[in-house]
């Protein structure tokens, strides 16, 4: 897995692992006590993921989460860690077609299922339209919510292809026009503390009305 | 995370004879239980996964109403056209909930058991008898401006969050469930939460192991169904109040009236007594004043909480309104 990674990468993920240890043995008896006795300790679970189009078994302790398969045993990194709390929406990804937190899910109950992330959205090195409007319109400051926010993206736009209302649409029962109101209140799972919220709702709408690609 | 065994079962009597046993518990979307599982603040020694249970359909009924297998996700239920158009109070409650991320992970099931935010309950350096019986309130004299004014003890005033079962109380929806010896039952959701009394941390009648299967819903009432959510912000929060409402007029009179109220309760707060009050009653601000002076008769703030039975009124009023058209 390691040779996957950039050399930057590989030598900080070391120093990270190197860290850890130092971690552990510093930790108090009871704490470690807690992971490592007692008759529910976990054991591994064989889980297949197929991500971005590549097949992968893993062996995971079941407190794994998705998230953390992607980023720790993966090292598909894209994928950002916020909250860890389903609040924040930087670790979205799309699961057989649809988005979820992946800080939320535990891997083992994903086995089989065909992820997408950051990582799997250009193709043949041409940024994904989503990918090219964010960057047209300066979609973001610092960046770190920007995976999220468009992996959210690309599936707020299957979800209303496919008719779903939202909070603010007016009738349920109609299929609602993409509004900017509709893109905000569809994209409220992604929080942007740098607050480029303005530029990502033109991102969004302007891929919506196919204006660029 | 405390370590946990993990199984997938295929059949419902196989997910319902290990769920039987202590400590262990079911799950479904986990949206809210591997939150509170990295909190600690639950700590099952099994998951019994039920994504394989047959329970991810949703049938139409010989009575013309909907059967909504337990494991339907939120986002599904939402965007169902039969929901849409004959239940739109049920699409409104679910929509105002969460992240569109969060209602395509969590289920019909699962939103009917989530536990309480009251942040007491978050907060494992406070005493809380929902999380440690016996241990105390921190909710009563501390910050507890999300909490309770109806239907609560001085042993626990935490909120119920669901927006979904609010719709779902106002609708006459029963959930159906299978116990491990494989015997069945339906529950109206009015009578599915248990008061806290002094045993807040039993939140629901379930028995151990016993697994809610569907939610049926009867054939839709008359009348026009409305759903209100007031909160701190435009979108993801928790309600501060929100109300379900179902008019049904005849000529200038209300012939029948369903009122149910989020975030004031243990449960979906249905109001017999705004219901009682606008049966037969003109319809006019006047009446709808009534209604909401009634339904509130019994609330009590605990401080920081005491503006939501204002704000209940005047949501309620204001619902009402719009259902009846008033301008």
């Amino acid at each position: 897995m390691e040779r996957l990674l950039p050399p930057t990468l590989t030598s900080r993920r070391r120093f990270l692992e190197t860290a850890g240890v130092a971690t552990l043995v510093l930790a108090s008896p009871p704490a470690l006590a807690d992971t490592t006795s007692g008759t529910a300790q976990a054991s591994t679970e064989n889980v297949r993921l197929t991500v971005n189009g590549r097949q992968h078994a893993l062996d995971l302790d079941p407190r794994t989460t998705l998230l953390d398969a992607l980023r720790e045993h993966l090292a598909l990194t894209g994928t950002k860690k916020g909250c860890d709390q389903g609040q924040c929406g930087a670790c979205t990804i799309i699961v057989n077609g649809q988005r979820i937190n992946s800080c939320l899910a535990l891997a083992v109950m994903h086995d089989g299922d065909e992820i997408t992330t950051i990582e799997g959205l250009a193709e043949d090195g041409d940024l994904h339209p989503m990918q090219a409007a964010f960057v047209q319109h300066d979609g973001l400051q610092c960046g770190y919510c920007t995976p999220g926010q468009i992996c959210s993206a690309v599936a707020l736009l299957a979800e209303h292809e496919a008719g779903w209302p939202s909070h603010v649409t007016v009738d349920v029962a109609t299929a609602p026009a993409l509004t900017d109101a509709e893109i905000a209140e569809r994209l409220s799972g992604n929080i942007c503390r740098c607050a480029a919220y303005a530029n990502i709702v033109a991102a969004i709408r302007d891929v919506a009305k196919g204006g660029r690609t | 995370m405390t370590p946990f065994r993990y199984e997938r079962p295929s059949g419902i009597a196989a997910a319902c004879a290990s769920a039987a046993e202590p400590a262990v518990k079911f799950i479904a979307g986990g949206t809210n239980l591997v939150d509170l599982m990295k909190l600690g603040i639950e700590t099952p020694a099994q998951l019994v996964d039920i994504s394989l249970l047959p329970l991810a359909g949703i049938d139409e009924t010989p009575e013309g109403g909907l059967r909504i297998g337990a494991r339907v996700t939120n986002s599904a239920l939402a965007a169902d056209m039969r929901v849409r158009r004959r239940y739109p109070l049920l699409s409104q409650a679910i929509l105002a909930g969460a992240s569109t991320q969060l209602r395509n992970k969590a289920t019909t099931g699962g939103n009917l058991l989530q536990r309480t935010r009251c942040a007491y309950f978050y907060d494992t350096t406070k005493p809380c008898n929902k999380r440690v019986p016996g241990s105390g309130c921190a909710a009563l004299g501390g910050l507890n401006r999300m909490n309770a004014v109806i239907g609560v003890s001085d042993n626990c005033i935490a909120a119920h969050g669901s927006d979904m079962a609010v719709a779902m109380t106002a609708l006459d929806a029963q959930v159906e469930t299978v116990a491990p010896d494989g015997a069945t039952r339906t529950i109206p959701v009015d009578a599915f939460y248990r008061a806290p009394g002094d045993t807040p941390h039993i939140e629901t009648v379930l028995a151990p192991g016993e697994l809610i299967r569907s939610v049926l819903l009867p054939p839709p009432p008359a009348g026009r169904q409305v759903y209100r959510k007031v909160r701190d912000r435009a979108s993801f929060a928790f309600a501060l109040v929100s109300v379900a409402v179902i008019l049904a007029l005849e000529n200038d009179r209300v012939r029948t009236a369903r009122v149910a109220f989020g975030g004031v309760s243990y449960k979906p707060w249905r109001s017999a007594e705004a219901e009682a009050t606008l049966a037969g009653a003109e319809v006019t601000r006047a009446s709808f004043d009534a209604a909401a002076l009634a339904a509130l008769r019994n609330a009590r703030g605990y401080g920081h909480n005491d503006f939501k039975i204002p704000l209940a009124r005047r949501t309620l009023r204001a619902t009402l309104a719009d259902a009846a058209g008033l301008t």
